[in-house]
């Protein structure tokens, strides 16, 4: 039951917030026969190997989805019109699997990263980054398993800056009550769906009180609306200290788009590194999956040692999103099969073996599989 | 170990008042001592005490903060704090607390306005004894503490829309760049990184990027490089023995200082110093009241005993500070803890565990 309170807070929301895309199939758009088209986009770095190692997997679990591959780079300089049609692409098909573009740091201060002009241009207002531990992985939290959401367009990366006088500069961070209260909305509607039991909000209004002030008190609005999920807020220094401390006192958190940046590497960190934690980029038209930690790893580029664990957990996260879940399932399970019953671990995590040696042994896992249906959890739970 | 020219060097820039003391050495030198709230008294004894039996040549000079209101009806800080501090260049602080409210200005921002205090430099080094997850951790947090993200200036643009503005000047970030190559030089450190996040805040970070660059050439022995704050936090958590000395702008060392502190037991155990211009310094235990236990004698004294440590290394008496740092870290390799550490001991008898361990170094 509603109140009425309640009811009138959810008129008031503007129509996008009503609805709010969790729903798994309202996105796929472009469908033929029975197959998905899903652009990709490869990205810098090590993207192109872990692309590759998503699309030998998905023919080897015959996954019905067919890639619409377009190339932007971050290293040479992209045209305008490179942009302009990976943009079309996603919006015609909705759905994207991307690698992490790099962004250059000396490009004289007015060119802005790609990635954040893609989230920009498509609204994707939501990143989630799952930081779940693998059974078998070693690392610092094991059994870890919390959801990280992040304020996606605006806040710190504003990009608004100006040199006041020569050596005074003045960055702008701009939070609206608009944004905050979407984002807040869709956090505490992933924690209904997905069943869990506390969100918490991480901020700094006790400086900046004003901006994070408004942020807070927008999550707190929103809270009300929740009354089975539990809501608490910490700032963020102290919140970072918590998570290397322990981490197992959070369940979803939601914040600002600077301290999610942080906050999700520090939540990556804890379950192995930027190779295991998958991610995605939703927005009301389009959604992009990538992986959790944004590192492009160009020094280890062409050398076959990345982890494409990452990279392969966004995609199946993109499957369920397609709602191919028994694909899904079975891309999962091989992979959570390899770290437990196998000691093939990449260079990241302290092994020797080659990505695509790791490909190739997931391959295997994912052929006894397709053999053995009954060893696949079934876990119809999107999340897990 | 300090190097005597390199140690000169670094006193004559950021403590004169040394030198001068130097020239006198028969004569102790004044320390404001700031005891704080709640369980403040007791591990400020405890300093005392152990600075006492390690005999070394200081003289505390207690200064009571209790706040007074202006007519105006905000809060300032007493007199008799600024003079002695002015006149003493060094303290030691415990705890404070901070009231909420509005018109209260909490007084650790008081004191870091009213004497300039630019820098935030903590130390965070894996204590044995104390068991984290995180292993060889020996790394230094410098934190630009007057601009940045913490600048205070906000508005409201129209209902529903409010900005800040991150403020990064040329001067503060040289000056706090400055302080890290020298902090680094003076310590035997072997690199120095700067965290940043210039691939979006291209203009801010960059001119912090750009100012810690300049000064980097000056110090040609020093290794340098730049890390994002995102793979610096990945890094931190995955293998944090990689860091040195870490410098960055304000809310990044915020972020980080904490974070650093959690890698090795929690800010009762994080030492922290802010260093002013002049050789001004307040050096600090940066962690709660804990007005729960105030004045059970169950305190945890270490973060304050070793502040006290890097204060006598500022003032150029750093063979004490190893003194009493090493018997700490014996006593806790030897077990003696005290409860929030998973010990049984009273701060008072952990105290004397010290003091003890001093004395037996001596023999």
């Amino acid at each position: 039951m509603l109140s009425r309170e309640c009811v009138r807070f959810l008129r008031a929301l503007p129509h996008k917030f009503k609805v709010c895309q969790m729903s798994t199939e309202s996105l796929t758009k472009s469908q033929y026969g029975g197959r998905h088209t899903v652009t990709l986009i490869p990205g810098d770095g090590v993207g192109p190997e872990l692309a590759a190692s998503v699309k030998e997997i998905f023919r080897a679990s015959k996954v019905p989805v067919d890639f619409e591959e377009v190339i932007v780079s971050g290293v040479v300089s992209t045209k305008e019109h490179t942009l302009t049609e990976a943009l079309s692409s996603i919006n015609r098909n909705g759905i994207a699997l991307k690698g992490v573009l790099h962004t250059p740091l000396d490009t004289g201060a007015i060119e802005r990263s790609l990635n954040v002009q893609m989230r920009l241009k498509l609204d994707l207002f939501a990143n989630i980054v799952y930081c779940k531990s693998i059974a078998g992985v070693d690392c610092v939290a094991p059994n870890l398993d919390l959801v990280i959401i992040r304020e996606n367009t605006e806040g710190e990366y504003s990009g608004l800056e100006h040199e006041s006088i020569p050596g005074v500069v003045e960055y702008l961070k701009v939070i609206t009550r608009q944004k905050s209260l979407r984002i807040a909305k869709f956090a505490f509607d992933f924690a209904n769906r997905y069943n869990r039991k506390l969100v918490t909000a991480i901020h700094k209004a006790n400086i900046m009180k004003l901006t994070d002030g408004l942020f807070l008190r927008c999550c707190e609005e929103v809270s009300k609306l929740y009354p089975n999920i539990k809501f608490n807020h910490v700032i963020v220094d102290n919140c970072c200290m918590q998570l290397v401390t322990n981490p197992y006192q959070f369940d979803v958190m939601v914040m600002p788009n600077l301290y999610g940046n942080i906050v999700s590497n520090i939540g990556a960190g804890l379950i192995g590194g930027a190779g295991i934690a998958p991610g995605e980029n939703i927005g009301n038209n389009a959604v992009i999956y990538e992986p959790g930690a944004r590192h492009t790893y160009k020094t280890k580029a062409f050398q076959n040692v990345a982890n494409p664990t990452a990279m392969l957990l966004s995609s199946t996260h993109m499957l369920k999103h397609l709602g191919l879940g028994s694909s899904a399932n079975l891309i999962e399970t091989a992979i959570y099969r390899v770290y437990k019953n196998t000691d093939i671990r990449t260079m990241d995590l302290g092994g020797d073996s080659t990505m695509s040696g790791f490909v190739q042994e997931l391959g295997n896992q994912i052929e006894f599989l397709m053999e053995n249906p009954a060893e696949i959890r079934d876990r119809t739970d999107p999340f897990y | 170990m300090l190097s005597g020219v390199r140690n000169i060097r670094y006193l004559k820039k950021f403590c004169p008042q040394t030198q001068q003391f130097r020239d006198n050495s028969t004569q102790k030198q004044k320390v404001t001592l700031i005891e704080g709230d709640g369980i403040g008294p007791e591990i400020s004894l405890a300093v005392q005490r152990i600075f006492e039996g390690a005999g070394v040549p200081i003289e505390w000079e207690p200064v009571d903060v209790k706040p007074i209101v202006l007519s105006s009806g905000k809060t300032t800080i007493p007199d008799k704090v600024i003079t002695s501090l002015q006149a003493n260049r060094i303290g030691l602080k415990g705890p404070l607390e901070t009231q909420i409210g509005k018109g209260k200005i909490s007084l650790n921002l008081t004191l870091r306005k009213v004497f300039n205090l630019y820098a935030n430099v903590r130390p965070c080094r894996s204590i044995p004894g104390i068991i984290t997850k995180y292993k060889d951790v020996n790394l230094v947090t410098i934190r630009e503490n007057t601009e940045g993200e913490y600048s205070g200036i906000e508005h409201q643009i129209v209902d529903g829309v409010v900005q800040s503005i991150k403020l990064i000047t040329r001067e503060a970030s040289l000056r706090v760049a400055e302080y890290a190559f020298n902090y680094a030089t003076m310590e035997g450190r072997k690199s120095v990184c700067a965290v940043h996040k210039s691939n979006i805040m291209r203009a801010s970070d960059g001119l912090f990027l750009k100012c810690c660059d300049a000064v980097a050439e000056k110090y040609p022995d020093i290794s340098y490089n730049k890390t994002l704050i995102d793979t610096c936090c990945l890094n931190l958590v995955n293998d944090p023995s990689q860091y040195d000395v870490l410098v960055m702008p304000n809310l990044y060392g915020d972020i980080l200082s904490d974070l650093c502190a959690g890698l090795i037991g929690g800010l009762g155990v994080t030492p922290s110093g802010n260093m002013g211009k002049d050789g001004l310094a307040l050096f600090e235990a940066v962690h709660g009241t804990a007005p729960d236990i105030a004045g059970q004698d169950k305190a945890n004294p270490i973060a304050l005993i070793l502040s006290a440590c890097m204060m006598t290394t500022h003032m150029g008496l750093g063979m004490y500070g190893k003194q009493i740092e090493n018997a700490v870290y014996k006593c806790l390799a030897e077990g003696a803890k005290t409860g929030d550490l998973g010990g049984k001991m009273k701060c008072s008898e952990f105290t004397d565990a010290i003091i003890e361990m001093i004395h037996e170094d001596k023999r």
